[in-house]
């Protein structure tokens, strides 16, 4: 180890030992990173076009195409690819708009700001299987505060939330823009104390109203976050599954089942791994092809 | 400046609401918990428990699947924590003091693994482990959280080492310092408040984890807590509300406490990584 007990100041070293000591340093972090997830990443995407199942003596071809030609006449699938998209840009996009709600507040000089901060934050810190489970004791048909504050009112209360295949979508959503409120809030408000202050006030002196202010300086300034924050909830959002796993398990009647749950479900409860990975590839590229549509017209606009 | 009146009440107003529905599902779980069975399906239900009865508590930790799940989720939490912020240390201080391009390919590498749903991954994983005999093992979900926080802890703490200013290393060389002490005396002790966010953070998601696990380990002897507290829920989570929620409760009680701890700093911290990393 005499390269690392060398005195010379780091920017000055020669340039062969920088080298070696920094893949010396960087090895075992490279590769179990290798091992454990770029080579199932690739084995995964592989996997997709064979015909492996699970079991012990179950052999596994390449197959070409057929997972894609079964997978484009399966109904379920492409429903819940359909379920899949309406959950993610539903709760991607009321999560921005109450986040950018609550992020304009908070950055308000108003008394109590530091308890609604952190209560914004809270969610942040519970796993989504608590978050599950507290919205289950919520939204309890018989001993849930929902119906009880509703039948105190006088309204319909028997309401079996997220029994009622018309509603759970409606329901899981809602938990869901709970549940990510406070990564695209926390983001948000930071990105609006960068913007300076000296714009705004600019913007006051020659008359501009609130809302204009808002309109023609707070929001541009804001656009790169909000670009970045949007297309991470959505990637998060389509790919998540414990919340809806413990809140519905896909349920009633599938109306809950995203693509994730349905993968998961091919690949572990019925055994078709090389079908479920075809799921999972289709997935990908149609999720890509969105969001590189979507990243593009942003950039444009942005040197426009 | 021109204000409308009724601008103040109305942001009030707002916030309130934001704060209702952002408080009251945490606050009815603590209320839950400490309530009795029969408080909970009184037909006339008060909001605040009658007495603070910690029957829920005890009710949820005698339980041997939960209190034997908190101990492994807890094993396997500190177990990763520990590889990866010893792995991710060197690795972190040798991408930005370097300056080769493993930088830019770590980064690319968090953002592409985000963009792949999970089950591409984890079929081959379970696959691999199977095969090496770490399905159904501690050991084996350890490796996968291990493997899956690195990038993310490397990254976060890059930030954090770019952060210290390179003259100081230089003039502790100059002083005569090797690069070992340099280390140890001078880069060390700036980095620990960064060592400690990045590692509490590996912590925490090990703790809340559940995809991988939910794969993973099928023997009741080895679930996680989420993985416990899913069955819990599912079988007689319906039936015993009070004690559901009071082990909701204590599963949560690692992750608020961490945030509480660095609450101020999170929006600095993590902004100061994403700028610099």
């Amino acid at each position: 180890m005499t390269a690392l007990a060398a005195p010379a100041p780091p920017r000055r070293r020669r340039r062969s030992t920088d080298g070696r000591d920094a893949w010396l340093l960087v090895l075992p972090a490279l590769l179990p990173v290798m091992l454990f997830s770029v080579y199932p990443l690739v084995y995964g995407v592989l996997l997709g076009f064979t015909d492996a199942e699970a079991g012990l003596n179950a052999e596994t071809h390449f197959n070409g195409l057929d997972n894609y030609v079964a997978l484009a006449g399966n109904e379920l699938f492409w429903n819940s690819f359909k379920i899949g998209l309406i959950w993610a840009f539903s709760v991607t996009v009321l999560q921005f708009l109450a986040s950018l709600g609550l992020a304009l507040l908070l950055n308000l000089d108003l008394r109590l700001r530091w308890l609604a901060r952190t209560l914004a934050l809270i969610p942040w810190a519970m796993p989504p299987v608590i978050i599950a489970i507290m919205w289950q004791l919520m939204l309890n048909p018989n001993y849930g505060p929902v119906n009880r504050t509703l039948e105190s009112l006088g309204l319909p209360s028997a309401i079996n939330w997220l029994g009622e295949s018309a509603i759970a979508l409606s329901v899981v959503i809602v938990v869901g823009v709970w549940a990510g409120m406070p990564q695209t809030t926390v983001t948000l408000l930071a990105g609006l104390q960068s913007v300076p202050a000296e714009l705004n006030e600019a913007a006051a002196i020659d008359g501009a109203s609130t809302w204009r202010r808002f309109w023609h300086v707070t929001l541009p300034a804001l656009r790169p976050i909000i670009t970045a924050i949007t297309t991470l909830d959505l990637i998060w959002n389509f790919n998540s599954f414990a919340l809806v796993f413990v809140l519905t398990a896909g349920g009633p009647g599938g109306t809950t089942m995203l693509p994730s749950l349905f993968a998961y479900n091919e690949a572990f409860r019925y055994g078709n791994f090389g079908y479920a990975a075809a799921m999972g590839n289709v997935m990908v590229i149609l999720i890509g092809a969105f969001l590189f549509l979507y990243l593009r017209a942003q950039m444009r606009r942005r040197f426009q | 400046m021109r204000k409308n009146p009724f601008s103040r009440p109305f942001q009030y107003l707002a916030l309130l609401a934001y704060m209702v529905f952002l408080a009251f599902p945490l606050v009815f779980l603590l209320t839950t918990a400490f309530k009795t069975d029969r408080e909970i399906r009184s037909p006339d239900p008060s909001f605040l428990p009658q007495t603070l009865n910690f029957d829920n508590f005890t009710a949820a930790i005698e339980r041997a699947d939960l209190f034997r799940a908190a101990g492994n989720s807890l094993l396997t939490a500190v177990t990763t924590t520990v590889i990866v912020t010893a792995v991710s240390l060197p690795a972190a201080y040798a991408l930005v003091r370097f300056r080769t391009k493993m930088r830019a390919v770590a980064t690319g590498w968090i953002l592409l693994s985000q963009v792949f749903p999970f089950i591409l991954i984890i079929i081959p994983l379970f696959l691999l482990l199977k095969n090496i005999g770490l399905v159904n093992t501690l050991l084996g979900l350890v490796l996968v959280y291990a493997v899956w926080a690195l990038p993310f802890a490397l990254w976060m703490l890059q930030g954090y080492v770019a952060a210290i200013p390179v003259e100081l290393e230089e003039a502790s060389a100059v002083d005569g310092a090797g690069r070992l002490k340099t280390l140890w005396k001078i880069v060390l002790p700036l980095l620990a408040p960064g060592l400690v966010a990045t590692s509490l953070f590996t912590f925490i998601n090990s703790w809340n984890e559940f995809f991988f696990a939910l794969v993973l380990i099928q023997d009741p002897d080895m679930q996680t807590l989420p993985l416990a507290l899913a069955r819990f829920v599912g079988a007689e989570g319906q039936v015993q509300l009070g004690p559901l929620a009071a082990a909701a409760l204590i599963a949560c009680v690692p992750s608020l406490v961490f945030f509480m701890l660095i609450q101020k700093r999170l929006t600095a911290g993590l902004l100061s990584g994403a700028v610099k990393g």
